[in-house]
């Protein structure tokens, strides 16, 4: 039964490798983006602890500061 | 109306949909190979190769709708004067690009069992090839250029030189002889693929589609984190 599904009539090799390009390409482009936000927000997160009081006040005034922040917390 | 697509607004449902959206992604996905791969019958002609067509056709439908998508956010970002409009295009090129390269390349695996070649200068797989290289242009001219009006205008002439492309896309089968067999889909008449074929196709489509929102999500809430840190600089 599995090598009947692996073989495919012979087509196995050429099935399975679209699939598992497409399925690497999905992993690989998943990876890239989180890698790229989670940057971002440790970014936003160290920029905000360097803020005086002031400062740091008159961005939280902001809602999407707030929830940036909020996130990075629960991550 | 444009308030309500306001990035300060919609961020609390941005940043907390991804999650979601993975779950929902990762449940359609594993249906939707269990069906391409094991429950969907081989075809008379092609046989078992005919299933890398559940990869190559939702791909390539995703990459022309998200390219149609970027090209509408872009004029439409122009004409409304909305910044937003160009983020939400800017968001959604990098998955639409791999879906673009993920059609090329199971549609060349594709090519060799059933053309006897990997590739063929054939007025289908040209034109898209010729879509991804109007991707990479799009990807590039917001690196390349740092002044804001100038990516809003270069990336937008790129978008709709592109959009020539996609008709010519849809109907290069129609109008030229080429290896790449004609639409068996169809909206307005009969479609020729029979159901057992179509149903997983069709789950497939929308795997691919949450997979593209995914990205789109999560790009988008980089987006506005990095337009926020350049805020913080500012204060």
């Amino acid at each position: 039964m599995i090598n009947e599904l692996l073989f495919m009539n012979g087509y196995g090799v050429y099935v399975l490798s679209a699939f598992s390009f497409t399925l690497l390409s999905f992993t690989a482009l998943y990876l890239v983006t989180k890698i790229q936000f989670v940057k971002e927000q440790s970014k936003f997160v160290a920029k905000f602890g360097s803020l005086n009081t002031e400062k740091a006040n008159s961005a939280k005034s902001q809602r999407i500061n707030k929830e940036i922040l909020a996130n990075a917390t629960n991550n | 109306m444009f308030k309500l697509f306001q990035p300060n607004k919609i961020f609390q449902i941005t940043s907390k949909a991804p999650k979601y959206v993975l779950f929902l992604f990762v449940v359609v996905l594993s249906v939707g190979l269990t069906e391409a791969l094991v429950l969907s019958p081989e075809d008379y002609k092609q046989s078992d190769a005919v299933r890398i067509m559940y990869v190559h056709v939702p791909a390539a439908w995703i990459s022309l709708g998200i390219f149609s998508s970027i090209t509408f956010l872009s004029i439409s970002g122009f004409i409304f004067k909305n910044k937003n409009f160009f983020l939400i295009a800017k968001s959604l090129a990098p998955s639409g690009f791999v879906f673009n390269i993920i059609a090329l390349v199971t549609g060349s695996i594709w090519g060799k069992p059933t053309w006897g070649t990997w590739w063929a200068w054939d007025a289908r797989i040209t034109s898209m090839l010729i879509l991804a290289l109007f991707y990479v242009m799009y990807l590039i001219s917001w690196r390349i250029y740092e002044n804001e009006e100038k990516v809003f205008k270069i990336s937008t002439i790129v978008t709709i030189l592109g959009i020539i492309n996609v008709p010519i896309i849809k109907y290069s089968v129609d109008w030229w002889n080429t290896l790449h067999q004609p639409a068996s889909i169809n909206i307005l008449s009969k479609s020729s693929i029979h159901s057992s074929m179509l149903f997983p196709l069709l789950i497939m489509t929308a795997a691919f589609a949450l997979f593209s929102l995914l990205i789109f999500l999560m790009k988008y809430n980089t987006e506005l984190i990095k337009i926020k840190n350049k805020g913080l600089d500012r204060l």
